[in-house]
This record gives structure tokens, sequence and C-alpha cells, in this order.
């Protein structure tokens, strides 16, 4: 494909296959044009994490990639095998919870997979529990479980925390990390907590009106990004048009995924 | 004093003590030459001929009849209204052509029918089944079409975010998410049935609760008729209970019934 001679470029940044590819993207509704000429790749593993504000189009991209939404005569490409987190975890209530897991599963023994994704993310005594008596965490996490039991190669996950109290919200951070780690999907987050982004991602991708205005590279690993957090933090909040707040909760909230609540 | 304080007290608050002492007062009058037999006979009276006729065979004889009528009605009504609104709820072609329909149905109050099926049907049991159905359809079609109409769109989305196919996602969101609306209707559809089955039976009927209450009056048996309007009450209650049960049994994962 490549006619030149491998470059240097290729040596240090070695390319693979992207698992996502959009180019010159643009979607409307009528005359209100929302995302226009945005071109993403993801490649496969990598976690991005997708940061915007409220109405800057970060839903629409995401479902775009999730195959909800036509995308007639676009140049999109994602993989077969995804699977959606919503902000609401959107269990069947008249399901159990395993029920809820298995949902759509064809191959195997069903059950037993529901099973073993649900003691992943520690429900294993919630089985056949209605998802009407779940927490809100509970409920997520069992989304969660519904999502990785279909080992998908493209994970999307569209504010599947912004409901949830802070402590049980640094909890599922260090959930997904390590089901991520496990798993390894390429996982598209969508939020709009800087800190979460700072904390999670490979990849941070800024997004307003439409555009993707800033992407920040992450090369620090987790848990020793302190001295990394503050510029950054002042970075994507002076793109996102915010105050950077001087104080130490950043550092703090960076110091807390260096594992003390593992 | 404390004693005869906390009887009055809790005979106070006692909702059964009312139909009691009306109940007395009733048989008072009757006993009394006040209220006539054949205006209304006592308590006692009516109590003893449901006893005559429970013991005789009478009762359960026309009940079994009028409670066939009810069954088949139903089962045909209920039936036509759950088919129907499928039709119309899951596809927009349906919609368009049994919606219409229906509501033009709706404005004809089912029993203005009467004349009409009994010339179609005749004076047999036919009409009598036709016009419970036919009453029956429209409870079960009105609200199940918009249980399945109102099926929250974000799980819809979700399941098919998980590559559930049409097929499956009617089975496993849609009905389920219908059943609840679906219920109500039922229950609408018992109560109308039993309203349209008094009616019904005083077409020239020769068995059933609706002949018994004729006959009845022809001899001025006003104890009988009294029977009869117990044993219609009976049947709604029993209705009720009966829509109950299934709901207790099929919506288990409500959090009212959830968190008993
Ligand atoms: N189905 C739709 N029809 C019309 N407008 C829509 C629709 N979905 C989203 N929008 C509009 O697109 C914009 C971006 O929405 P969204 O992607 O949900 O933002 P975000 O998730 O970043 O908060 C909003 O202004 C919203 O009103
Ligand atoms: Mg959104």
């Amino acid at each position: 494909m490549d006619a030149r001679p491998t470059g240097f470029s290729r040596v240090t940044a070695p390319q693979f296959d992207p698992v996502v590819r959009l180019r010159d993207f643009t979607r409307s509704f009528g005359d209100n044009t929302i995302i226009s000429g945005l071109d993403l790749d993801i490649a496969p593993g990598e976690f991005v994490i997708l940061l915007g504000r409220s109405g800057s189009g970060k839903t629409t991209l995401l479902r775009t990639l999730a195959g909800l939404d036509p995308t007639p005569g676009q140049n999109v490409i994602v993989p077969a095998s995804r699977a959606v987190v919503f902000q609401d975890a959107r269990l069947l209530p008249w399901k159990k919870v395993w029920r809820n897991v298995a949902l759509g599963l064809r191959q195997g023994d069903v059950r037993q997979r529901a099973e073993d994704a649900l003691r992943e993310v520690g429900l294993g005594h919630r089985l056949d529990a209605w998802p009407l008596t779940l927490s809100g965490g509970e409920a997520q996490r069992v989304a969660l479980a519904r999502a990785l039991v279909r080992e998908p190669s493209l994970l999307l996950l569209d504010e599947p925390f912004a409901a949830l109290d802070a402590l049980t919200r640094l909890r599922m951070h260090e959930l997904v990390l390590s089901l991520w780690t496990r798993h390894r999907p390429a996982v598209m987050m969508v939020t709009h907590d800087v800190d979460e982004a700072i904390a999670l991602a490979d990849r941070v991708v800024l997004l307003d009106h439409g555009r993707i205005v800033l992407q920040e590279r992450i090369e620090a690993p987790r848990g020793e990004r302190g001295q990394v957090a503050r510029a950054l933090r002042s970075r994507l909040l002076g793109a996102l048009g915010g105050q950077v707040l001087e104080g130490p909760s950043p550092a703090e909230i960076i110091a807390l995924h260096a594992g003390g609540l593992a | 004093m404390a004693i005869s304080h906390r009887i009055s007290a809790s005979l106070g608050s006692a909702r059964w003590l009312s139909p009691l002492l009306f109940l007395l007062a009733w048989e008072a009058g009757s006993r009394s030459g006040l209220i006539p037999e054949r205006t209304l006979a006592a308590p006692s009276k009516v109590l003893s001929t449901l006893l005559d006729m429970a013991v005789s065979g009478e009762l359960a004889d026309n009940l079994w009849v009028s409670f066939l009528r009810i069954v088949i009605g139903l089962a045909i009504g209920v039936t036509v209204g759950a088919v129907l609104a499928l039709v119309a709820g899951l596809s927009r072609q349906g919609e368009v052509a049994v919606d219409p329909l229906m509501q033009i149905k709706r404005t004809i109050p089912t029993l203005a029918l009467t004349p009409l099926f009994i010339v179609w049907f005749g004076i047999g049991e036919t009409p009598k089944i036709a016009l419970i159905a036919f009453a029956s359809i429209f409870p079960v079609y009105l609200n199940l079409y918009s249980g399945i109409r109102g099926v929250d769109l974000r799980l819809l989305e979700g399941a098919r975010s998980f590559g559930l196919s049409c097929a499956e996602q009617i089975l496993h969101v849609i009905l389920p998410g219908a059943l609840p609306s679906l219920l109500v209707g039922l229950r609408y559809s018992l109560s109308v049935a039993i309203l349209v089955l008094v009616v019904a039976e005083q077409i020239n009927a020769s068995a059933g609760l609706g002949y018994l209450i004729n006959n009845a009056r022809d001899f001025m048996r006003t104890d009988i008729i009294v029977v009869c309007l117990m044993i219609y009450a009976v049947l709604g209650l029993a209705a009720d209970a009966l829509v109950r049960a299934i709901e207790n049994r099929a919506l288990v994962w409500r959090p009212s019934i959830v968190a008993q």
C-alpha cells in the first residue's frame, strides 16, 4: 500500500489498522449541523476519552460509532463487534440481572457466560435480582458486564458514571481500568469531567461545536500522572473555555487512582 | 369506665358496623311490615332463598350458563382486541388500517347494537355472546395499543445496540413493556363484559342469571331478584381478584411488588 521505504515515524509509532476511522464526518439534524468535518482514528486497545461541554455533540458522535444512527454516504468504519454502556443503564426491568446480561447472546453456555461476566464486575451475588432493586452503581456495573460479555473490539461509554456519587465513581474507574486491561477493547468514553479524563485516558479528544479542538496523548502511566495533571488540566479547561481553579483536587484524584481504592 | 370507653372507641372505627346496622334496620322494617315483601324481601328471606336455590341446583345451573356466555364472549373479544392492537401498534400500515375503524367503533355504544344483533343472530346464545365479545374488544385494544406505543424507546435502542433482531425486540422489549397496559385493558373488559351480560340476558333467555331475574320479576319474587344482584356483585369481585392475581404473577419485577 505504502510505496515509500519505511520511515522513521513508522518505526517509532507502529501503525495498526484502526478499529474506528472517520473521515470528514458530518452530522446534521435538519438545518442544524451538529458535527462537521471530523476526522477520528482509534487504534485497537486504545482508551480514548471524548471531552466536551453539554451539547457539543459527544452523544451524537458516540451514537454514530455505535451504529445507532444511519450514516448514508459517509466515510465511517466501525468494527462489527461493539457494545454500548449508556448513562442510564437501560436494563430491561422485567428480566432478571443475569438474563439482561445474556440478552442477545446466542453461542455457548449463555447462563455461564453471563454469570462469569457478573462475577467479574463483583455482582456474583445478584444474579437473580430484579434490576429495579439495584443501586445506581450496581445497575451500571450490570451494564458494563452486559457490554463486556460480548467481548467487543470497541466499547462505547456515554457518561456512564455521571449520575453516581464521587466514591462510587472512583470505584467504577478502577473497575473499568481493570476490565480494559484484561480484555483490551478499544474504548471511547464520553465525559464532561476533566479529572476523570486525565485519570483514565490514553488520549483525550476535546470536542467543541462538533469539531475536535484539542487532542492530548498522555504517556505517563495511570497512577503516576500527578505531575502532568495540573498542566494538562489547565490546557483542557482553557480549551473548554472554563476557568482554571488552583487547588489540590486533581492531584488528589490522580493519587487516589495510584492504588488506594483498588 | 375505661373499658366501655375503649369498646365505644373501637366500635366507632369499625367499618363493618354501618352495613350491619343497615341490614338490621332492613330486617326490622320487613318484620314490622313497614317494607312489604313485594317491594323488597327481608335479608333473612333472601338468605334462605339463596340456600334453597343453591341446594336445588337451580343457582349453579343458571350461573354456569351465564359464566359460559361471559367466558366465550370475553375469549373472542380479548383475542380480537389483542390481535388488532398488535397489528396497529407494531406497524404504521397496521395503524392506518385499523385505528380509524376502532375509533369509529368506539363512538357506537355497544348496547345500542342489540336490535341489530337480534335481527342478525336471532334470540339464542349467539347475540348474547356477540354483544359481550363486541364490547370487550375495545378496552383491550386501546390499552394494549397505547402500551405498545408507550414502550420506552431508550430500552428499545439499548436492545438494538446489542444486535437483537426485530422479532427479538418485540418478544423481549415491546411485549413485556406493554403487559401492564394489557392487564389494565383486561380489567376494563371484564367489568364491561359483566355489564353487557346483564342486558344481553334480558333477550328472551331460557337460562342464566338474567332469566332468573326476569322470571322472578313476573312473579314479584323480590328475594330471587336480590339473590341475583348479589351474584352479579360477586362476579364483579371475582373478576377483579382474577386480574389482580394475574398481575401479581406477571409483574413480579415491579418495585411495589418487589418491595414486599
Ligand atoms: N435527534 C435529534 N434531533 C435534533 N437535534 C438533536 C438530536 N440529537 C441531538 N440533537 C442536538 O445535537 C446537539 C448535540 O447533542 P449531543 O450530541 O447530545 O450533545 P452532548 O452529548 O455533547 O451533550 C444538541 O444541540 C442537540 O439538541
Ligand atoms: Mg450526551
